[in-house]
């Protein structure tokens, strides 16, 4: 027997071979000589195929699993207790980090529930949510885009990642147009945005939407009906309503079941009521079904794009009420964005009480009421939820991330037992987890 | 700031003003838990605060129970939807006779938002009938969020769960509460199998053993972590770190306004 690739090493729980690549069918048969026919697989929690350091642990007979299980919390940085420590302002830094994909509806869910628990959710510009929208559509646009390339490249289709990533990396253009950042924002806050859109972003996005009108018919052509990518996906990772209601699934795996359940229409936020957009839904309950409603929802989404363009109205972007309202005016100088030498300039020079009001709010923060909220809007991947808790302070005493991708993971056994060992990479990738979210 | 004549502001009250119920916001400040004491504005606790607030002591409560009508979002009138809830539960629950008010400690309307606290031996039978009961239909669990309250003596730990009616297009909130020296409240899995992780989740960070889970174990920590790191009680740690000359303490030893 080759030991170059999976050496056998006994240990107190029966033999365990390290698997280094390439080397399957050493495995199979040295398994299959071994008096023990239950192989135990330990996939990750560094794989290229897991998303991110996900441990799958795999029971096998040949090739079908018997058992799923999920091994999680490699990539956990307590967020959660984190945000105990800083200002509400400040907790935007750090829910941004959680779900890395989809930053912006992390920023918009978190602020929802602290503007709730202000009681200021009327008083958020008309601008600052047309803002919020824009951005969150765009982000859906990004991580549907990332899920269908790495799914794709999972599968061996190469050429969907490069497609998904090269239309990814538009994105986050605007994004670092827009926030200067490409990733990890902080850009919405409670109250509104750190800042207004800069010059020559809607002129960007707009041409952005219409290079992306092109491009997406690409995917269907390459992917849609492509017999190999059909074989691989149809049927695979299976979860009917019953048990996506069972689980807890929401987003596309609930929605690829039927039943169209969007929050974006079922408990509208931001003025979602007022765009004119279509929830796909597929019925097949797979992950070829999920696949053709992230591609649909990518339309949509430029749908909405379009709209939050035509609705921009100049106007501000922050609550007026001072006492929240962050007091920096934001400016982009030669060592990147800061202070304006203006604002600089009036609390250092001309006026005591500006500098004791931006000293008091920038160091202390504003007070939140005491009670409790909860916030939820659509990630791309299902319900994000916010459940925040304020003790009268000037810190969060309580945030809690309901997230999408912790959630529909516990589906993972569900889809995978009973199957290939093969389609449990498919299976994963239709749920898209990002373990920043899973994790926190 | 809205908060200003939260608990501590009755003293200051101008009597002039008409105070009339429909001008109070709601009964925050009274009759809720008291979760914390307030001493003084900006954190300085030797005497370096000469503001004239050093002094101030205040309670801070969480809302207390409201009154009928609850009322609920696009009801028009008083009577809205968290009046239908609260009534086909109660109705529900005497059919099983099972007494509303020995289930439901307690029931608040905050924000918008409606919670049921419930006797934790009652927490299966009331989610269940909530699951089941046609005129409720809460098919979906969001999870639960525990939360460590040290200053609520006898109910330390709460588990917050809530609860979305796809069929009615509804959003409740369930809150339990164990003491910190009996930290167990029965598990939802029976009734929601996704709780199956958000449990092991809030236990590990809790401590809250939630009995009837069939694998309570550690999902976030290691396996033989000491603790539970996210009650109140456990730091958050990091160490001084040195920026343009001057010692920046760890993020928990800086001064708090709270």
């Amino acid at each position: 027997m080759s030991t170059s690739h999976a050496s056998p090493r006994e240990t107190t729980e029966g033999t365990v071979y390290t698997v280094t690549g390439g080397d399957w069918d050493e495995v199979v048969q040295t398994a299959a000589r071994a008096d023990d026919e239950r192989i135990v697989v330990n996939m990750g929690p560094q794989h290229p195929s897991t998303h991110g350091v996900l441990r799958l642990i795999l029971e096998i007979d040949g090739e079908t699993v018997t058992e799923a299980r999920c091994g999680i919390g490699y990539l956990h940085t307590g967020i959660e207790k984190n945000l105990e420590y800083r200002t509400w302002t400040q907790g935007t830094t750090f829910v941004t980090r959680m779900d890395y994909l989809t930053s912006f509806f992390n920023e918009t869910a978190y602020c929802l529930g602290v503007e709730k628990l202000l009681g200021i959710e009327d008083q958020i510009p008309d601008r600052a949510t047309i803002i919020r929208v824009l951005l969150m559509e765009l982000n859906r646009l990004s991580s549907h885009l990332v899920c269908i390339a790495t799914g794709g490249m999972e599968l061996g289709a190469t050429t969907i990642m490069i497609y998904g990533f090269r239309d990814r990396e538009l994105i986050l253009d605007i994004y670092e147009l827009i926030t200067g950042l490409r990733m990890n924002h902080a850009y919405i806050r409670p109250g509104g945005l750190a800042q207004d859109l800069p010059p020559g972003a809607v002129d960007q996005i707009r041409e952005f939407v219409k290079k992306m009108r092109k491009n997406l018919p690409e995917y269907d052509k390459l992917a849609t009906g492509n017999p190999i990518f059909k074989a691989r996906m149809q049927d695979v990772g299976y979860l009917d309503l019953a048990g996506c209601m069972a689980l807890g699934a929401t987003g596309p795996i609930l929605r690829s079941t039927g039943l169209p359940h969007d929050l974006r229409k079922a408990q509208p936020y931001c003025g979602y009521e007022t765009y004119d957009f279509d929830i796909p839904t597929a019925d097949t309950c797979d992950s070829y079904g999920r696949f053709l409603i992230r591609l649909e929802e990518m339309r949509q989404s430029l749908r909405i794009v379009e709209q939050c363009l035509d609705r921009l109205q100049p106007g501000p972007v922050m609550v007026a009420d001072k006492k929240i309202a962050w007091p920096a005016q934001l400016a982009l100088g030669p060592d990147g964005l800061g202070n304006s030498l203006d604002h600089i300039k009036n609390i250092m020079g001309t006026s005591m009480e500006a500098l004791i009001h931006h000293f008091k709010l920038v160091t202390e923060g504003f007070r939140v009421p005491p009670g409790q909220a909860y916030t939820a809007v659509e990630s791309p991947k299902g319900e994000l939820g916010v459940h925040v808790v304020s003790d009268g302070g000037t810190r969060p005493y309580r945030v809690h991330f309901r997230d999408p991708s912790f959630t529909n993971l516990q589906a993972m056994a569900a889809m995978c037992e009973g199957g290939q060992v093969a389609d449990v990479i498919v299976a994963v990738a239709s749920i898209d987890p990002v373990m920043g979210g899973v994790d926190r | 700031m809205s908060d200003a004549n939260g608990a501590g502001g009755s003293d200051g009250v101008n009597p002039e003003k008409d105070l009339s119920a429909e001008n109070l916001p709601g009964q925050r400040g009274q009759g809720g838990e008291e979760i914390r004491v307030q001493r003084g504005m900006f954190g300085a606790t030797e005497g370096g605060d000469t503001s004239g607030y050093g002094g101030l002591v205040r309670s801070v409560r969480l809302p207390g129970p409201a009154a009928r009508p609850y009322g609920g979002p696009r009801g028009g009138g008083a009577y809205g939807y968290f009046d239908e809830v609260a009534d086909e539960l109660e109705g529900a629950l005497e059919e099983q006779d099972l007494l509303p008010e020995n289930a439901i400690e307690k029931t608040v309307v905050d924000r918008g938002e409606l919670t049921f606290h419930i006797e934790r031996e009652h927490l299966v039978r009331v989610a269940r009938t909530l699951r089941d009961d046609p005129a409720l239909r809460f098919e979906l669990c969001t999870g639960v969020s525990g939360v460590h309250y040290p200053n609520d003596k006898g109910r330390e730990l709460h588990a917050v769960y809530h609860l979305r009616s796809i069929t009615h297009n509804r959003l409740i909130r369930l809150e339990v509460s164990a003491p910190d020296s009996d930290p167990h409240i029965p598990s939802l899995f029976s009734v929601y199998p996704t709780n199956d992780w958000h449990e092991r989740e809030t236990y590990d960070f809790y401590g809250i053993v939630f009995d009837g889970h069939p694998a309570l174990t550690r999902i976030m920590m290691p396996d033989d972590w000491p603790g539970h790191p996210q009650r109140k009680d456990y730091p958050l740690g990091g160490i001084p770190v040195e920026y343009k000359g001057a010692q920046i303490p760890a993020p928990d030893q800086r001064r708090s306004y709270s």
